[in-house]
């Protein structure tokens, strides 16, 4: 059976170019980048180069990028590194943190072990396309408040934020505003100079790089304490033995993606539109997100009276690979946190679909996603006692 | 999802049996609620204190479904008072077992029969 990959929000594979320009990280420049042996330069020089390409797919400087194992892990850094460093150098600032109901668990997760430890926390609500407001953030920065963060995209709807708005804000009351941009970066054109961003989380595996590897953002001036004790490298930022061959990947994806940027933004445009367009006909079905500021390749429905782990593995079934916020599908058995955060009702939660096109997919794939869908949803529909046509 | 589901379950999932309702039912019971994400409707005829059709409707996820399916079967042909003593369990290991996090959420097919059961016997009161 043909298989149909539509879950490049959850990871995608690595691109031919990047494996190649992996591959003589792992047997031939094997010296760890901190020896000062001829092994070790010549790994040394492969990290630095890539340094280069990672800051330049956010417009960076080089010498602002710290190599991470990933997104989650930069969320880790960026949020406790500003907290802990400025315990006692805050100064006016107090133990203020504002950020959105709708994060990745790596900053949500964060900010609650945050608040155990004894920072405040404000949660901003999003309305029903999952957009923050911004009057409302604004209103929430006390004297107290020493970082936004705020995500860049959202990992399940798709709705891009405020990311200037929200950056200008920042500046205006001094406060530093960190952005996790795992979905953004490789799918919207990202700036940090001009966004006003302070530090940024990215990850390698979103954008057809190796799973392990990502990067922080940290504007010059901006000051961290470490999470990672140790040998004291990038800067006694985050220590670790380099990953050389996932930072030479990273970087090269970081290069790929910034070149063909507009191309993979046509391309995914055009088919998540077709998507959207095709799967909307079903009756009873809703697009959850924002209609317009959303990701290229995000589209996100949600079907009446059907459970989502059910509709995934019935696609699956069909050799399509799909995402549900279904709590039945989740560990927690609960309804994703993004969803009810947009207003739906737990049982409307239940029924959606998460599909994320990428450089792979073609016009055929969603046309035999249309085709199939429809069957499906009116299967399920069939032994659902909520289902009453 | 951690741990998969067994063969049993995915046949039964993919393949229920005895889906749909029964019109003049003389026994109806629903279990669970949408806020949760299992709802589940058993509909029984019986016979002589037989039940001789069933049939299921259910909203939930794979396990859900596919213990509605199996429940059906282990309920067809039998007299009420044997039906009442179907558990979850029996459901449970009929599927050749389930993850350890649907047991309790989505094994509520037995108690949707034991309810309808209940239905019957209110109806009939004799």
């Amino acid at each position: 059976m043909e298989r149909i990959y539509m879950d490049y929000g959850a990871s995608t594979p690595v691109d031919k170019e990047v494996i190649e320009e992996m591959v003589p990280y792992f047997d031939r420049f094997y010296g760890n980048p901190s020896s000062i042996h001829s092994f070790g330069r010549e790994a040394f020089d492969a990290v630095e180069e890539s340094r280069k390409k990672v800051a330049d797919i956010i417009c960076a400087n080089e010498d602002e990028m710290v190599f991470t194992s990933g997104g989650t892990e930069s969320d880790n850094l960026a949020i406790k590194g500003v907290a802990f460093r400025n315990k006692k150098k805050r100064g006016s600032k107090g133990t203020h943190i504002i950020t959105s109901a709708i994060e990745h668990p790596g900053v949500l997760t964060t900010c609650k072990y945050m608040e155990k430890i004894g920072f405040n926390v404000k949660y901003l609500p999003v309305d029903k396309h999952g957009l923050i407001d911004i009057k409302e953030l604004e209103a929430a920065i006390s004297k107290d408040t020493f970082l936004i963060t705020i995500m860049f995209a959202n990992n399940e709807i798709g709705t891009i934020e405020p990311m200037e708005k929200i950056g200008k804000i920042a500046k205006e009351h001094d406060v530093i505003f960190h952005t996790d941009a795992v979905q953004a970066v490789g799918k919207v054109p990202v700036d940090v100079n001009k966004l006003n961003i302070d530090l940024l989380a990215l990850s390698s595996h979103k954008i057809y790089g190796p799973k392990g590897a990502g990067a922080l953002y940290v504007k010059n001036g901006v000051k961290l304490q470490t999470i990672a004790h140790g040998g004291g490298h990038e800067k006694g930022l985050r220590s670790s033995t380099y990953n050389t061959p996932g930072v030479v990947g990273l970087g090269k994806a970081c290069e790929l993606g910034k070149t063909r940027l507009k191309e993979d933004m046509v391309h995914l445009k055009n088919l998540r539109d077709m998507l959207i367009k095709d799967i909307l006909k079903i009756e009873e079905s809703y697009l959850n997100g924002h209609p317009e500021k959303r990701l290229v390749n995000n589209a996100h429905f949600r079907f009446t009276a059907i459970e989502g782990e059910s509709l995934n593995l019935m696609l699956d079934d069909k050799g399509i690979a799909a995402a549900t916020g279904s709590a039945c599908s989740s560990k927690k058995l609960q309804a994703s946190h993004v969803l009810l955060a947009i207003g739906l009702k737990p049982e409307e939660a239940h029924g959606s679909l998460r599909l994320t096109l990428g450089r792979m997919n073609t016009k055929e794939d969603v046309e035999y996603v249309a085709e199939v869908l429809p069957e499906i949803v009116q299967n399920l529909r069939n032994m659902s006692p909520l289902w009453n046509r | 999802m951690d741990e998969p589901y067994t063969e049993i379950v995915k046949d039964h999932f993919f393949n229920p049996r005895n889906v749909g309702e029964i019109r003049d039912a003389d026994g109806v019971g629903t279990v669970g609620n949408p806020t949760c994400g299992d709802v589940m409707t058993i509909y029984i005829k019986v016979k002589d204190e037989i039940i001789i059709d069933i049939k299921f409707k259910t909203f939930g996820c794979a396990a859900a479904i596919a213990t509605s399916s199996i429940l059906t079967e282990l309920a067809k042909g039998k007299m009420l008072d044997e039906a009442l003593e179907i558990t979850r369990d029996d459901v449970a290991n009929e599927l050749g077992g389930l993850p350890a996090i649907k047991l309790h959420c989505s094994n509520l097919a037995a108690d949707a029969l034991r309810e309808a059961i209940k239905d019957y016997r209110k109806k009939n009161k004799r």
